[in-house]
């Protein structure tokens, strides 16, 4: 097994947000809004959308060296999983579902003469003799077959875990969140099922310039997406915490500081220093090509040196949405009354103003995470992104733009990339959504 | 003059489920003052509001029939509504700050009025806008009429509001809570106004109010409200005679009164324990590149006064008068500039930090808005225990918890309440919830700032009983921060009366609210409206 940089950060945030769940769940008083959580139906279902995209993140992290053959590449669990996927490419663009190139070329018929005309696919759709008309009801019954496999597969899990709940945990079962929440993991796995299945005999989502499956490259995609949200997220929060809290709280000569600091970073264009940073790195890895030797472990350091960079560019508005609140906190009765019981300064900050600006924390927190996927894509355009051997979706869609201007057009990678970074950014909006209400005690008794 | 002018007849109001207003009937009759009398919640701006359809779409408003000179108001399209509102029915909101546009002028606010009701030329309406300043008595109108709102005085802006309302010459004024914001000499003004326009122009006053006392003054009809309901109609004079309702009867009781200081019986004299001499705050005025100091505002300026073990000295005067201030910097919140605070002897200032954060147990304070002063994230039992735990982080938590039990039942919640978040308990529990926070590191001192003025009535009462009775069973002193001077009889033994930061007059409650020397707390007493009795 081998573990990158940024597998080794995605495991530490895992093991903290298990421990922090864990901690969570104990007090007393974090069971009732855990509890307004769990009977939120938008809020399940956006989690569990979350956590399947956080699966195969998660299963995208584990690296090892393949040794099959003589090839020494290094593949995730994932690519592991997904060999056919990932091996069978074809020569260059096919729509989805096609079984034939998307451009023409000079074909050598049976008879030896030649014409111009489409050639069949490698590898979708070879087991039809005549896809024109066979293929539409080949498609269907294999969706069917597919669908109805992991349909079988989900039932029998639920019916096992179900004859388990049933004594103990009845609500798990009876309550319209519960009913809502099976009813999803029914149709997402069943889908999954369906399209793994399916992508056995063809391009799902067709394929890209060089012949690679785009649902394939979409799906590897997810843990870019999870890892550049997260990774940029967690280096970014302290530093826009401490700094907001502290400069609003203390005021005089603390507060002309961090004021001076982060106008001056606000006033250097991030591209440019993105951009310098990035180009550091490159000359680093090329000066000490030893440490890294192989492709991967070039492209995971410059993930994580562009997470890191972005997160130092980008603290700067959530530090000043911070300070605000804080100035005005501070001179909230409560915060006297703590200053006269002879409450350390340090302690107010941490007791009454941190919880107090939580959610504003959580809510840019949630469009940051959004804007910094988008922003990857942003990034890759100008080449200063993720490497481009790096799957993303930033780069489909800069590989899909140059092709846009193409008719037919080639829509597919565009689409990919949309609807899976569309359903991750909006799990977590709607989640976080949840997340914040139920965490207000203000709220709590409106309830829903 | 005894026609009806307005008619309610079975109305209800209703949030979703809740009843709001329930099923109540009033008259009000030309040129008389209605006065519409009921606590906070009771439903009585709600009543104000469906009869001028200005209520939010969620609520759903129904009622037999409600009269306006004999054409009912429900038969009205919604375009046609405009000529009823502002035109035939004018209103005065409680906050004239936010009642206004702090981005147009005030001519133009009451222009506004005037260009939507009448045909007028661009003179007539400088005239009439004119007329309407010098009707409600602004100074200069010539002068005032192209301010803006925030260069106005809160007196000011509430007759800008009562112009406004007076612009559509209305039969009918609705005024809701229309002094209650403003201090107790600029309130007698405004009263006085509101009566003499009246006089002028024969219209109805619908009075909506929670003080019985100013009621008294100026309503001929009274409607208690309660819960929805009106409980009890009567003749004014009549009303403040014999109430018949219990709950009218409670709160004539709760009215805290002035005659109550007399002969209070004064302990024998004690050991002082505060002694504050020449105390000053003062905030510099920057201006300029570098920031340099070109004035003060002498927010408290030279203030001193003593205070005894067990007693009260109540801190009076009105808004912006520096007594808020005055409290906090006798318990460092806010850095003074001079002056000396001898607390129990000792001289606060010779006191390092570590010395200072233990000696500040003994003098606690208590807030005004009972809504700000407690973190809405934390639970009421960490809110109480946080005293503790910083001052005496020796006790350990089983200790805690039982004395935030005991404090519970001294303050008279109970003990559920410990596991409970602060919105969940009105503004009266809110502030037992304080009071006990304060209490739970035994202070010998309490600074109250206001403590009362945010509750109804019927709650002031009880908070002030508690206090009273917290007094007599720990000895602790208070000083009382107050505007009310009918609440300073009820508490203080002693009264020092503030004046643009200085202390103008003080001595015994009794001495002070019947003979005043000082021309200012003369003014201050004539201002606070009583029951005629």
């Amino acid at each position: 097994m081998i573990i990158l940089w940024t597998d080794a950060l995605i495991y530490i945030l895992v093991l903290a947000s298990l421990l922090a769940g864990f901690f969570i769940c104990r007090k007393p008083h974090f069971k009732r809004p855990l509890k307004k959580i769990s009977a939120s139906k938008t809020g399940m279902i956006s989690l569990l959308f979350l956590m399947f995209f956080i699966l195969i993140g998660l299963l995208d992290s584990v690296h090892f060296k393949e040794t099959e053959g003589n090839s020494h590449e290094i593949i995730s669990l994932l690519d592991y999983w997904a060999k056919p996927l990932r091996t069978q490419s074809e020569k260059t663009y096919s729509a989805p579902f096609s079984a034939y190139l998307y451009s023409k070329e000079m074909l050598v018929l049976d008879d030896g003469s030649k014409q111009w005309g489409y050639s069949r696919l490698v590898y979708a759709g070879a087991h039809l003799q005549n896809p024109e008309t066979e293929g539409c009801s080949d498609i269907v019954s294999k969706a069917l077959v597919g669908f109805g496999k992991g349909a079988v597969l989900v039932i029998l899990f639920m019916v096992l875990l179900w004859s388990y709940l049933h004594d103990r945990h009845k609500h798990l079962i009876n309550s319209s969140t519960a009913k809502a929440v099976w009813f999803v993991v029914f149709l997402l796995i069943s889908t999954s099922y369906m399209l793994v299945y399916l992508s056995g005999y063809y391009h799902v989502l067709g394929t890209d310039k060089v012949g690679e499956d785009v649902f394939y490259q979409a799906i590897k995609s997810i843990r870019t997406g999870l890892v550049i949200g997260s990774l940029t997220t967690m280096i970014m929060l302290p530093m826009a915490i401490v700094f907001g809290i502290m400069a609003g709280f203390f005021r005089g000569w603390v507060d002309d500081v961090i004021q001076y600091i982060y106008t001056t970073l606000n006033s250097i264009p991030s591209v440019l220093l993105i951009a310098a940073s990035i180009l550091m790195v490159q000359v680093y890895m090329s000066n000490h090509a030893e440490d890294f030797n192989s492709l991967i472990v070039r492209s995971d350091m410059r993930l994580l040196f562009l997470c890191l960079i972005l997160g130092v560019t980008s603290w700067t508005g959530l530090c000043r949405m911070l300070r605000a609140e804080t100035l005005k906190l501070r001179e909230m009765e409560y915060v006297q009354a703590a200053q006269a019981l002879g409450v350390k300064q340090g302690t107010i900050l941490i007791r009454h103003i941190l919880p107090n600006v939580m959610h504003i924390v959580l809510i840019s927190v949630v469009l940051d995470f959004s804007s910094l996927v988008l922003a990857e894509a942003v990034l890759s355009y100008i080449n200063i992104g993720v490497d481009p051997t790096t799957y993303s979706w930033g780069n489909m869609i800069n590989g899909a733009r140059l092709e846009m201007a193409r008719d037919p057009v080639v829509w597919w990678s565009l689409l990919a990339s949309f609807v899976f970074m569309f359903g991750l950014v909006l799990a977590a909006n709607l989640f976080a959504d949840t997340v914040r209400n139920a965490f207000d005690p203000r709220r709590a008794e409106q309830g829903e | 003059m005894n026609n009806k002018l307005l008619e309610v007849k079975g109305l209800e109001v209703a949030f979703k489920d809740e009843v709001v207003v329930n099923n109540i009937s009033f008259d009000v009759y030309q040129g008389e003052t209605f006065a519409l009398v009921g606590e906070s919640g009771s439903g009585k701006s709600i009543t104000a509001l469906s009869v001028l359809r200005l209520l939010p779409t969620n609520a759903r408003v129904s009622a037999q029939h409600i009269l306006l000179n004999e054409q009912n108001l429900f038969n009205i399209a919604e375009n046609d509504f405009c000529n009823i509102r502002g035109k035939r029915i004018g209103l005065v909101f409680q906050d004239p700050m936010s009642s206004l546009n702090p981005v147009m002028t005030i001519g133009e606010q009451i222009a506004e009025v005037l260009q939507i009701h009448f045909k007028y030329s661009k003179a007539e309406r400088t005239q009439a806008v004119f007329d309407l300043l010098q009707q409600v008595e602004i100074p200069e109108p010539e002068r005032r009429i192209n301010e803006y709102p925030h260069q106005l005085s809160g007196g000011q802006r509430q007759r800008v509001m009562i112009a406004i309302a007076l612009a559509g010459k209305p039969d009918l004024l609705i005024a809701d809570e229309p002094t209650t914001s403003l201090d107790v000499t600029i309130q007698a003004q405004i009263l006085q106004l509101l009566k003499s326009i009246q006089q002028q122009t024969g219209m109805a006053l619908w009075l909506i109010s929670h003080d019985l006392a100013l009621v008294s003054n100026m309503a001929d009809r009274i409607a208690v409200m309660q819960q929805g309901k009106i409980v009890e109609t009567n003749q004014a004079a009549e009303f403040f005679k014999h109430a018949k309702h219990p709950y009218s009867l409670k709160l004539l009781a709760a009215l805290p009164s002035m005659d109550s200081c007399i002969d209070k019986v004064s302990n024998i004299d004690q050991s002082t324990l505060l002694q504050v001499e020449n105390f000053k705050v003062h905030y510099p005025i920057r201006k300029g590149f570098f920031k340099r100091v070109v004035d003060h505002v002498r927010a408290v300026d030279g203030v001193s006064f003593q205070l005894q073990q067990g007693k009260t000295l109540a801190l009076v005067g009105e808004s912006g008068c520096g007594k808020t201030t005055l409290g906090k910097g006798l318990i460092n919140l806010i850095p003074k500039t001079a002056g000396t605070v001898l607390f129990n002897g000792i001289n606060m200032s010779s006191l390092n930090k570590a010395e200072l954060r233990q000696k500040r147990a003994e003098i606690q304070i208590v807030f005004q808005d009972p809504f700000s002063s407690m973190n809405p994230r934390m639970l009421v039992a960490d809110i109480i225990a946080e005293g503790i735990k910083s001052l005496h982080p020796d006790i350990d938590s089983a200790n805690r918890q039982q004395r935030v039990a005991s404090l519970l039942q001294q303050v008279e919640l109970p003990q559920s309440s410990a596991t409970r978040y602060p919105h969940e308990f009105s503004g009266g529990q809110r502030q037992r919830i304080c009071i006990a926070r304060a209490l739970a590191v035994e202070p010998k001192l309490i600074i109250c700032d206001e403590p009362t003025s945010a509750l109804d009535v019927s709650v002031q009462a009880q908070i002030i009983d508690l206090l009273k009775k917290l007094q007599q069973e720990k000895g602790i002193s208070y000083l009382f921060i107050t505007h009310d001077l009918a609440v300073v009889a009820e508490i203080a033994d002693e009264v020092a009366v503030m004046y643009q930061g200085q202390i103008v007059e003080q001595g015994d409650v009794e001495k002070i609210l019947t003979q005043p020397d000082h021309a200012y707390t003369r003014t201050l007493l004539d201002a606070v409206p009583r029951l005629l009795n």
